[in-house]
């Protein structure tokens, strides 16, 4: 059967011919078991993830941020590392690696920013803020989605990404460096803060913990905490999040009083359909 | 009414320093409601929470109480399998920013309330599920789960009651769609995070098929309120069918943007009027009442009641009260474009409406929004849309639809004017002036 292009390659008008057959080459070797830069003490923490959840499947989306921390992505060496622990085929392992944004198929930066490019931090100057940091950071082109200023890895190096919604809206415009916030941004000040980045040095965010590197982030994803009982005190304040309360205060508006002592009804009549 | 404007219950304690701290919430009588709770019987905690009204606050509005029934009790079937709660603590909808903040500023409000709820509903084992990029929060939620093990509210034995609850804190890896109940169970289950077919719900057969809740963060921290106060003093906020306080989020082109919790039925006149007004003064364009999946509201619903009801006679819904606030700078073909990039990118490709329909409405915006559109594409977006709403596998494709048809039902002459004399793209000024500064 004809199409309405009669026969025609529908994209180029041109008669329509069979495509060359193609060959694929593995992107990477398939590691055998048992293999790979999974020391001891990873295959322990893995172990340590799989006892926290009722069935050991569960333990797959933790255990691939720890592949990540320590691969700085998720090699075939990770899947296989993951089929292993779980008694998962690779397929299995890769078919779930592939769905989830987090998860990185090639290794990136020391640092990963995320730049929200969402409507309402776009409509505020965050498409501003990522066109101009992809300008910055790329050598002679700017830099693309997902790509890495530096030798992926290396002190200073970074990867770039566009974001969606980061859900700090009401800090627009927002980015994130390994996931701690850097809230109401500029041009300006995205670039200082990059060009720090850079050079080594590690401004603090608005939210969240002091900045480490994307890696260590991750094993704390992983349920890994180097220091819970510090990094916990990190920031939090924002006088966004407080303006309800603080205004509340201000003005002596409260909910109405709790009553003292308040009895529970009695237990319901067992007539409930639940309760055959 | 002779309600205050505001009725801070969740948010009252926020300001205080290390307010994220166990010996911090306990001062201000954390924890006393779940030792209320455990000296009550399960059935009269679930009577209780449906005696008050209490509606889910992750965008359904569904009853919290009744949710809590479906669970099967007993010793036979399915109810003897183990039961499970889940906390849906995936925020991603854009405009949604009140379960971060709550979550960083007072994670034990949220682990009291699960503490309270497993028992409820006879669970032994809780899981929430945080979104991965909330890492902040996960260290805040870690951290209180550590110390109320050590003070003996989770665990073995919990203050004597024989009760027993374990909670972890997962994190997510990236996916929208796993803010859906049953594509966040698959994803805790180590799966890919699709959405699975209903009935059965997760009542029946949620996580590792046994009975399993699963409830929106500010759903759970408001239940420990719910247990001291009592229903009746609950249901002195808000409205008769939508009672309570309610996290508003303010976002855009106000004075003030933040987070306000009001009783609900409130307008966003009114919470306009906290934030100071529009920014600069320059007049609102168009408003989401919760979140971009909610159809667009224009300045001709400002004294809409913000409630479950009141959403939606204006045709819109309440969603998450993520009110993303647009002044006349910002063109409404363009935030429908941006908000479509995000529907087409989140889209987990499991049913062709929702995958395929996404993908071909966002080339037809951009080609609009690059002024080489035509009138009989707007018509096919339509068309498009009438093919996803409802006929998508879940709700998110009824939410993708949503900024395209309330946008094109508003403000169809500025989709038109994009396509008044073609090549627009031929005439850049007027296409910058059509599209805003921002495309």
């Amino acid at each position: 059967m004809t199409g309405p292009t009669g026969g025609l390659n529908p994209e180029t008008y041109e008669p329509a011919v069979a495509p060359v057959e193609q060959t694929f080459t593995p992107v990477a070797e398939e590691p055998l078991p048992g293999q790979g830069p999974f020391d001891e003490l990873t295959g322990q923490r893995a172990k340590e993830i799989v006892a926290r959840y009722p069935q050991p499947r569960s333990a797959l989306l933790p255990m691939l941020h720890l592949v990540q921390s320590v691969e700085g992505y998720v090699s075939q060496a990770g899947i296989r590392f993951c089929a292993d622990q779980l008694e998962l085929s690779t397929a299995e392992v890769s078919a779930v690696a592939t769905f989830y944004t987090m998860y990185k198929r090639k290794p990136g930066g020391e640092h990963l920013v995320s730049v929200c490019t969402n409507t309402l931090c776009a409509a505020l100057g965050g498409d501003d803020i990522y066109r101009s940091l992809c300008t910055k950071l790329g050598n002679g082109a700017p830099l693309k989605h997902e790509q890495t200023a530096g030798e992926p890895g290396s002190p200073g190096s970074i990867t770039l990404e566009h974001a969606e919604c980061l859900a700090a809206c009401d800090l627009a415009p927002v980015l994130q460096v390994n996931y701690e916030y850097y809230d109401r941004q500029s041009v300006e000040s995205a670039g200082e803060l990059v060009d720090a980045l850079r050079q080594g040095e590690r401004p603090p965010p608005t939210r969240g913990a002091p900045l480490t590197d994307w890696r260590t982030v991750e094993r704390e994803l992983a349920g890994f905490h180097d220091d819970l009982a510090t990094s916990v005190q990190g920031s939090s304040a924002a006088e966004q999040t407080f303006a309800g309360a603080r205004l509340a205060e201000l003005n002596g508006w409260a909910a109405p009083e709790v009553p003292e002592n308040v009895e529970l009804a009695p237990v319901p009549d067992k007539d409930a359909p639940e309760k055959k | 009414m002779s309600q205050q404007p505001l009725a801070p219950v969740l948010t009252r304690n926020w300001p205080a320093p290390r307010s994220w701290s166990l010996d911090v919430y306990q001062e201000q009588g954390g924890y006393a409601g779940l030792r209320k709770a455990l000296g009550a019987d399960p059935d009269q905690l679930i009577q209780l929470v449906k005696d008050s009204g209490l509606r889910g606050r992750g965008g359904a509005g569904f009853p919290t109480g009744l949710k809590w029934s479906f669970i099967p009790q007993g010793t036979q079937g399915a109810a003897a399998k183990p039961h499970y709660l889940v906390i849906n603590a995936d925020e991603g909808e854009p405009g949604t920013c009140k379960d971060i903040p709550l979550m960083m500023a007072d994670p034990h409000s949220l682990i009291e309330g699960c503490v309270i709820t497993s028992y409820a509903i006879r669970a032994n084992f809780c899981a929430i599920y945080v979104r991965g990029e909330a890492l902040h929060c996960i260290r805040r939620l870690r951290h209180a789960v550590e110390q109320a093990y050590a003070e003996g509210y989770l665990g073995k034995d919990i203050l004597g009651s024989g009760f027993d609850l374990d909670i972890v804190v997962h994190a997510g890896a990236g996916a929208y769609i796993c803010g859906e109940e049953t594509a966040l169970l698959d994803s805790l289950e180590g799966r890919r995070g699709q959405p699975r077919l209903k009935p059965p719900f997760p009542a029946t057969a949620g996580l590792y098929a046994a009975p399993t809740v699963v409830n929106n963060v500010e759903t759970i921290a408001t239940v420990p309120a719910i247990v001291i106060g009592g229903s009746e003093w609950f249901r002195s906020m808000g409205t008769e069918k939508s009672p309570g306080p309610k996290i508003y989020s303010l976002s855009g082109h106000v004075e003030r943007p933040g987070q306000y919790e009001a009783p609900l039925g409130v307008t966003l006149r009114q919470l306009l009027e906290l934030a100071g007004g529009m920014k600069d003064g320059v007049p609102l364009k168009f408003w989401t009442p919760g979140g971009s999946s909610t159809p667009l509201l224009t300045a001709e619903h400002l004294d809409v009641p913000l409630d479950f009801e009141g959403a939606v006679a204006a045709g819109s819904m309440l969603g998450t009260t993520a009110l993303m606030v647009f002044n006349e700078t910002v063109s409404v073909p363009w935030a429908v474009m941006k908000w479509t990039e995000f529907y087409k990118h989140e889209s987990c490709g499991k049913c062709t409406p929702c995958r395929e329909g996404c993908y071909w409405l966002l080339q037809i915006l951009q080609r609009m929004v690059a002024g080489e559109g035509t009138e009989s594409d707007i018509d096919t977006m339509l068309d498009i849309c009438d093919n996803i709403l409802g006929r998508s596998f879940c709700a998110l494709g009824d939410g993708a639809v949503s900024p395209i048809t309330s946008g094109i039902k508003y403000f169809r002459q500025e989709f038109l004017d994009l396509c008044a004399v073609q090549p627009a793209v031929a005439r850049p000024d007027q296409l910058r002036d059509l599209v805003g500064t921002q495309a």
